[in-house]
């Protein structure tokens, strides 16, 4: 079944980017080298970038039809973000960090939710800290934490691990792949890396110079290994 | 400790209240207009730029000039607010707030701009991902963020309306209990014979609240700044 249908085009300075592609339930790999407009897609898909033309539909709700003039806030679109260094508040505790989704709503506090999610991923134990004092690690963890707290339609996962060093990335990869087996949220996940992509991806989409040229299994990454980006 | 005469506290507790009412009343302005200067880019924004800062440069009297031909009962905008809200400015400590408040101004945009500008947008962002519209993204990211900005740019402006002295007299004169300030007071003192150890007592006042003013500035923005580096 068709979660999530993408099908569209940005001028971003000299890059035409035109992408379609549509997500199924679990992780689809957005995957190409840098440059290849990855974090423009989804920050599409996320509302915080316009594209020129096109329609971007999420479920049966149509985020995004320059034909019918429909551009769903981003704050409407509950969809969950993790972004490449954290972005988590510098000014609030980790524990305010992930509950700030559901302060902005208003919805009530979900005791059993907010210690189901801590427990998965191993985030119990920093709760009172703030943000500066965590590690590389620890502050994804959280950042994915926070992310899920918000009960995401959809999950987008831009390059979550790059900011990290090699002890870290096997330190959350195994967070991920867990998330993608019981979480039961459609995952969009950026990468350049190949062997990530394969620990987490079941549908891969091959990105270069804001086209797409392959859509498939993590067969495409075999070819993909030999081409020569880094 | 000072012993002061009850004229001196009068002053010093006009003082006091004109520049809390100031800063109080300039606060949410300079937060608008240090949020458009720093976010926003539009014609004639060097010119706004040029606006808030011409009370820093222009001799005080010309401020307070400016402010009599304008805001006194006769001037455009003071015969408006008179005829229709029955609020008046000329000869009143409203009027003294409402100078102490233009010049203190661009001392009060100032920080809170570069502080605004300091603020990666990208948190913004992260927050309206998370459910936030822009007003709580204002409250609940960009306005804490900028905090130690703000409390540098309301102390500086406090003890700016606390010394103001030229376009205070020049807009609502020196009237014992209405509009002498310190300053004002010190002022009149010194022009009286043997008022010489009055005026000393009120500029060790002086020099006590602006020690204060710069104290507190330093521990609050101490304060704001460890509480995004954790404990």
């Amino acid at each position: 079944m068709i979660v999530l249908a993408v099908d569209v085009e940005k001028q971003l300075g000299a890059l035409h980017l035109t992408v379609g592609f549509q997500a199924t339930r679990g992780a689809t790999a957005l995957f190409g080298p840098s440059g290849a407009g990855k974090t423009s897609v989804v920050n599409m898909i996320a509302g915080l970038l316009n594209p020129d033309r096109g329609k971007i539909t999420l479920d049966d709700t149509v985020l995004f039809d320059s034909r019918q003039g429909v551009n769903v806030a981003p704050h409407r679109r509950r969809i969950g973000y993790v972004f490449q260094e954290g972005r988590l508040f510098p000014h609030l505790s980790v524990r305010q960090n992930l509950d700030y989704g559901r302060r902005v709503s208003g919805h009530p506090r979900d005791a059993g939710e907010f210690e189901r999610i801590a427990k998965l991923l191993d985030i119990g134990h920093l709760l009172d800290r703030r943000p500066g004092k965590l590690s590389g690690g620890e502050r994804q963890r959280v950042a994915v934490g926070r992310a899920l707290l918000i009960r995401p339609r959809l999950l987008l996962l831009d390059e979550p691990l790059a900011s990290l060093d090699v002890a870290h990335k096997r330190e959350i990869l195994p967070y991920l792949v867990r998330l993608r087996d019981d979480g039961g949220i459609p995952i969009v996940y950026v990468s350049h890396t190949p062997a990530e992509v394969r620990r987490i991806a079941t549908t891969v989409v091959r990105l270069a110079a804001g086209r797409v040229t392959a859509t498939g299994g993590a067969e495409l990454l075999a070819a993909a290994d030999e081409d020569a980006f880094v | 400790m000072f012993d002061l005469s009850p004229a001196d506290w009068t002053a010093v507790a006009l003082s006091l209240r004109i520049a809390i009412v100031a800063t109080a009343c300039a606060l949410p302005f300079g937060i608008a207009v240090g949020w458009i200067l720093a976010r926003r880019n539009f014609w004639g924004k060097t010119l706004l730029d040029g606006l808030v800062h011409l009370p820093l440069v222009l001799p005080p009297v010309v401020t307070g000039y400016m402010l009599l031909i304008s805001f006194g009962r006769r001037g455009p905008i003071g015969a408006f607010l008179y005829d229709h809200f029955g609020i008046v400015f000329s000869f009143r400590w409203t009027g003294a707030a409402l100078a102490c408040g233009v010049m203190g101004f661009p001392l009060l945009v100032r920080p809170i701009r570069l502080a605004l500008e300091a603020i990666d947008s990208r948190l913004e962002d992260a927050a309206a991902t998370l459910g936030a519209n822009s007003v709580l993204v204002l409250f609940t990211v960009t306005l804490p963020l900028a905090l130690p900005g703000i409390i540098a740019g309301v102390l500086l402006c406090f003890a700016r309306a606390l010394g103001e002295f030229g376009a205070t007299i020049t807009f609502v004169s020196n009237i014992p209990g209405e509009t002498q300030t310190i300053s004002a007071a010190i002022y009149t003192l010194t022009q009286v014979p043997g008022g010489d150890a009055a005026a000393g007592r009120l500029v060790l006042v002086a020099i006590a609240l602006a020690l204060a003013a710069l104290i507190a500035a330093e521990v609050f923005s101490r304060r704001a700044a460890t509480r995004f580096h954790g404990e």
